[in-house]
C-alpha cells in the first residue's frame, strides 16, 4: 500500500505544490500541462457530479478509482484542492487530507507572512513537514505492494 | 439501498441507452407573499435559486411549478416570464414548488460524453502503468460504476454508496446487451438501443440486484 503523488491546487487552478513518492509512469506531457489537465479533469468531474447527483450533495466528489490507482480529493471552502493518488488498498482518505490541510498547510503556509497567495509554495519547512506527514501514514510503504 | 440509473455509451462517446430506475425527488412547495425573499436567476433556460436558502429550498434548486401548474422553462405554462410574474405584487400570495431540476435528454447526452472523456483522462494521468479508465467514482450521495468492454462500450450504473454487487450487475447488463441487442437483426451497432426485450430483462436484472441476489447461470 503506498502513496504515489500529491497535488495542491489553489482556487484559480495554479498548482501550488506537487510531490511524488512512488510514481512508475509519467504522463508523457510536461509538468505544466499535466497540472492543467489534472485541474481541468477535477473541475469537470465536480460539475459532472453536481449535475448527475440524484440528491443535494454535502461533500461532493470524494474519490475515484481505476484498475491500478485511486485518486482522493478534498476541497476546502477557500478553494484549496488537495489531490492524492494512492494504490487500491487504501480506504477513504478524506480525513487524512483534512488533517494534512489543518496541520501542515495552515500551520506552515497560511501562518507564514512571507508566503503570498497564488504563488507556488517555496517553503522548505512546508515541504519537509509534508513529506514526513505522508511517510508517517499507516498505509505508506516505500515499495508499492 | 437503490440503483438510480443505467447509462450505456458507445465507442465514440455517444449515449445509446439510458434508464432511470429510481430517482429520489426532493421537492418543497411553499406559499410566499410579496416581496419574495429568495433571489432567483435564469440558468440554462431554467429559473434557479441563487440566494436565500431556507426551509429545504437550497441554492441550485429550480422552480418546478407555480400555483400547482408546472412551468415551461423560464416561462409559466401560460407563456409569461416567471421573473416578471414574480416581480408583480398583484400575483401574490403565490405557491411555488422548488426542487432539483430533472435532467433533460440533451443534458444526459452531454454528461455521458463528458464522462467518456473523463474516463480517458483518468487513464492518461495514472501514476502507474497499464491503468484502465475510471471504474468507480465516489461521492457522498451516490457511487458511479463503469465497466468498459473489449469493444469500447461502457456500461455505467449510478447507485447508492452502500449498494453491493454492482460488478456482477455490470457483467449481467453486458450479457443482456449481447443477448437482446446484438443478436437482434434489426439493431445496428453503436446506434441507440430500442429493443423491448433488452428493456424488460434490464429491469428484472436491476430488481434482482437491488434485492441483493446473485445471478445464476440460467437467469
Amino acid at each position: 500500500m503506498t502513496v504515489h503523488n500529491l497535488y495542491i491546487f489553489d482556487r484559480n487552478g495554479t498548482c501550488l505544490h506537487y510531490s511524488e513518492w512512488n510514481r512508475k509512469k509519467q504522463a508523457g506531457i510536461s509538468k505544466e500541462e499535466e497540472f492543467k489537465l489534472m485541474y481541468g479533469m477535477l473541475f469537470s468531474i465536480r460539475s459532472f457530479v453536481s449535475k448527475m447527483s440524484p440528491l443535494d450533495m454535502k461533500d461532493g466528489f470524494i474519490a475515484f478509482q481505476t484498475s491500478r490507482y485511486k485518486l482522493h480529493y478534498y476541497e476546502t471552502p477557500t478553494g484549496i484542492k488537495l489531490v492524492m493518488n494512492t494504490d487500491l488498498g487504501v480506504p477513504n482518505c478524506r480525513d487524512i487530507l483534512h488533517q494534512l490541510y489543518s496541520t501542515v498547510y495552515v500551520e506552515y503556509i497560511v501562518k507564514n507572512p512571507l508566503c503570498m497567495l497564488g504563488e507556488t509554495l517555496q517553503s522548505e519547512l512546508f515541504s519537509s513537514r509534508l513529506d514526513s506527514f505522508i511517510r508517517a501514514l499507516p498505509f505508506f510503504s516505500v515499495r508499492a505492494a | 439501498m437503490a440503483i438510480f440509473s443505467v447509462y450505456v455509451i458507445n465507442k465514440a462517446g455517444g449515449l445509446i441507452y439510458q434508464y432511470d430506475n429510481y430517482v429520489p425527488r426532493t421537492e418543497v412547495e411553499k406559499t410566499f407573499s410579496f416581496p419574495l425573499d429568495i433571489v432567483l436567476k435564469i440558468h440554462d433556460d431554467k429559473v434557479v435559486v441563487s440566494f436565500g436558502q431556507r426551509d429545504g429550498i437550497r441554492v441550485g434548486h429550480a422552480v418546478l411549478s407555480i400555483n400547482g401548474v408546472d412551468v415551461n422553462g423560464k416561462n409559466t405554462a401560460e407563456g409569461k416570464e416567471i421573473l416578471e410574474y414574480l416581480k408583480d405584487a398583484s400575483n401574490y400570495p403565490v405557491s411555488i414548488r422548488f426542487g432539483r431540476a430533472r435532467l433533460s435528454s440533451n443534458e444526459k447526452l452531454m454528461l455521458a460524453s463528458m464522462f467518456h472523456s473523463l474516463f480517458a483522462i483518468g487513464s492518461q494521468l495514472s501514476p502507474e502503468a497499464g491503468s484502465s479508465g475510471i471504474e468507480m467514482l465516489e461521492t457522498d450521495m451516490f457511487k458511479l460504476h463503469c465497466f468498459q468492454t473489449l469493444t469500447g462500450i461502457k456500461f455505467i450504473v449510478l447507485a447508492d454508496p452502500r449498494q453491493s454487487g454492482i460488478d456482477a450487475l455490470l457483467r449481467k447488463i453486458y450479457e443482456i446487451y449481447s443477448d437482446f441487442a446484438l443478436k437482434n437483426p434489426f439493431y445496428s451497432l453503436e446506434m441507440p438501443i430500442r429493443c423491448e426485450l433488452f428493456d424488460q430483462n434490464l429491469k428484472s436484472a436491476l430488481e434482482i440486484a437491488e434485492k441483493a441476489g446473485t445471478f445464476g447461470p440460467g437467469s
